[in-house]
C-alpha cells in the first residue's frame, strides 16, 4: 500500500479512486518483515482492507507516513487546535456565540481569555472579530472555541483591535499561505509592511499603513487562488512597479 | 454485461467549468451538445429544525427550469438527482447540517436529466464533500425502428419510442438510478444499460481531466 501510495504523490485523484493492500506471494526469510503504517489525512478514508479516495485533488506526502488530498474547498468543516478568525455574534450569560464559517455557531466563554476572571470581564462586543483555537470540534458536538492556550498566555489569540480589513479566500490558499516558507508569503514581504492574520476557515485580516495598500494586499492575495507561480510573481512585480 | 463496441456509443460535445461562481461553496457548469446546466452547491451549512436529521445531512435539490416556475417535471427529476446524490454522498460525515444543490437550466436541447446528473456530481466534487464515489447521468433513447441512440438531442427524445437515463457510479460501473419513458422490452433495457456504461466511462474519463486541468495550478 505504501508504494502504490507514494508513487501517486503529485498526482490529482478523484473519489472512487482505491488503494488495495496487496500481499505479497513469498515472504523473504531474511528481511525482517517490517509492518506498514500509513495515517491518513483529509480526503482518504479507510474502507475494510483497502484506502478509498473521498475528496478530489492532489495527493500530498509527508515523511515518513503521512498521506492527504490537497483540495480547493470553500467551506470549513472544525477541526481540534485549528485556529480561526470569527465574528461575535451574540453574548448570552457567559458564552458568545461565534460564527467561523462552519455549519454550526461555535461558543466561546468569556473565561477563555487571557487575564479574564469572574470580576474582571473581557471587553468583547457582538460585531467584534476574535482570533481563537477549536478545543472541541467533532462533528456530533458543538464547537468551542478558546482565545488562551495550555497555560493560559493569549499567545496572539484574542480580539482584534481597529481597523483593517476581513476577507474571504479558498481553504487552499490559507492552507498555502500558512505553510513554512510560503511563496506567496515571500513574495508579499517583497511588496510593502502589512499586518496579515489568517485563520484556517478562509478568512484573512490584513492591516497596513493606507487603506489603498490594505485593499491592494486583499486584491492580489483574493487572485492568487487562480493564478500559477509565474503569473503571480509577474503581477506581483508590475505592482512594485506601481502598475495598481 | 452485453459487449458494446465503443464505436457504437456517440456522445455529443460535452464541455465543464468549475468554480465559476463566487459565492457557493461550489459550482459547475456542465454542457452537452446544446444542452446546459449550470449548478451550485451550499454546505454543509446551518439547517432547519423541522429538517434537520440527527445522524446524517439533509441533502435538498432544486432545479430551475429556463423559463417559469417549476412544476411536476422538475420534482420529479428532483427527486432522482437527490437520490442519486444521497448514494454517493457521505452524508453520515455531517450529522445536522445541510446541503442544498441548485440546478438552474440554461438550455434544453435533449437529454437534461443526464446532464443535470453531470452538473450535479461536477458541482459536489468541486464543493470538496466527502463522495463514496463519483456518478454521471446517461440517456438514451430508443428509436421506432429499435436502435439506441445515446445522449439524444430534443428532436431526436421526440421522434423516440422509449427514453431512459441512468446514474451510473464510477467504481463498479453500476446503475444507481434509473428513470424511463415509454414502452421496451427487458432486452432492450439491458442493452440500453451496457451502452450507457460504455459510455459513463468517457464521461468518467472527461471528469478526471478537467479536475486535473482545475488543479493544474498548484501541482
Amino acid at each position: 500500500m505504501f508504494s502504490s501510495l507514494k508513487e501517486k504523490v503529485g498526482q490529482v485523484l478523484v473519489p472512487g479512486d482505491e488503494f488495495g493492500f496487496e500481499a505479497e506471494d513469498s515472504i523473504s526469510l531474511t528481511e525482517s518483515a517490517k509492518p506498514e503504517r500509513v495515517v491518513c489525512g483529509p480526503g482518504l478514508r479507510r474502507s475494510g482492507d483497502r484506502l478509498v479516495v473521498s475528496k478530489s485533488g492532489v495527493l500530498r506526502h509527508k515523511p515518513p507516513h503521512c498521506f492527504w488530498i490537497e483540495s480547493q474547498q470553500r467551506r470549513y468543516i472544525p477541526a481540534k487546535g485549528e485556529t480561526v478568525i470569527g465574528i461575535v455574534t451574540a453574548k448570552s450569560g457567559d458564552v458568545f456565540k461565534v460564527d467561523v464559517g462552519s455549519s454550526e455557531q461555535a461558543s466561546l466563554s468569556y473565561l477563555a481569555f487571557e487575564g479574564a476572571t469572574k470580576r474582571n470581564r473581557p471587553n468583547v462586543q457582538v460585531g467584534d472579530l476574535v482570533f481563537a483555537q477549536f478545543i472541541i470540534a467533532n462533528k456530533d458536538m458543538e464547537p468551542e472555541l478558546v482565545c488562551i492556550d495550555g497555560s493560559g498566555r493569549a499567545n496572539g489569540m484574542g480580539v482584534f483591535g481597529a481597523g483593517g480589513l476581513l476577507f474571504k479566500v479558498s481553504l487552499g490558499l490559507v492552507r498555502r499561505l500558512l505553510a513554512p516558507h510560503s511563496d506567496i508569503r515571500a513574495d508579499l514581504d517583497r511588496l510593502f509592511p502589512c499586518e496579515l492574520v489568517v485563520g484556517l476557515n478562509g478568512r484573512v485580516w490584513v492591516r497596513s499603513s493606507s487603506t489603498q495598500q490594505t485593499l491592494i494586499v486583499a486584491n492580489l492575495l483574493q487572485s492568487c487562488d487562480t493564478m500559477t507561480a509565474a503569473q503571480r510573481q509577474q503581477l506581483f512585480r508590475k505592482v512594485q512597479q506601481g502598475a495598481l | 454485461m452485453m459487449e458494446v463496441s465503443a464505436s457504437s456509443v456517440s456522445l455529443r460535445e460535452f464541455g465543464c467549468e468549475q468554480t465559476l461562481l463566487s459565492r457557493p461553496d461550489g459550482s459547475a457548469s456542465f454542457v452537452q451538445g446544446d444542452t446546459s446546466v449550470m449548478a451550485g452547491v451550499y454546505g454543509p451549512a446551518e439547517v432547519k429544525v423541522s429538517k434537520e436529521i440527527y445522524d446524517r445531512a439533509t441533502l435538498e435539490v432544486l432545479i430551475q427550469p429556463k423559463v417559469g416556475l417549476p412544476g411536476v417535471r422538475e420534482r420529479s427529476q428532483e427527486q432522482c438527482v437527490r437520490e442519486t446524490c444521497e448514494a454517493a454522498l457521505l452524508l453520515s460525515l455531517h450529522p445536522r447540517s445541510s446541503l442544498t444543490l441548485i440546478l438552474q437550466v440554461l438550455h434544453d436541447d435533449g437529454s437534461l436529466l443526464g446532464c443535470c446528473l453531470n452538473a450535479a456530481c461536477m458541482a459536489l466534487m468541486d464543493a470538496g464533500l466527502s463522495m463514496s464515489c463519483l456518478f454521471c447521468g446517461v440517456s438514451c433513447a430508443i428509436t421506432a425502428d429499435g436502435r439506441i441512440i445515446t445522449d439524444p438531442t430534443a428532436a431526436q427524445e421526440k421522434e423516440s419510442r422509449a427514453l431512459m437515463t441512468f446514474a451510473i457510479d464510477s467504481t463498479e460501473r453500476r446503475v444507481i438510478m434509473s428513470s424511463t419513458k415509454g414502452s421496451f422490452s427487458v432486452h432492450e433495457l439491458q442493452q440500453c444499460i451496457a451502452v450507457s456504461q460504455k459510455a459513463s466511462e468517457k464521461i468518467f474519463h472527461f471528469y478526471r481531466d478537467s479536475v486535473r486541468r482545475r488543479y493544474s495550478k498548484n501541482l
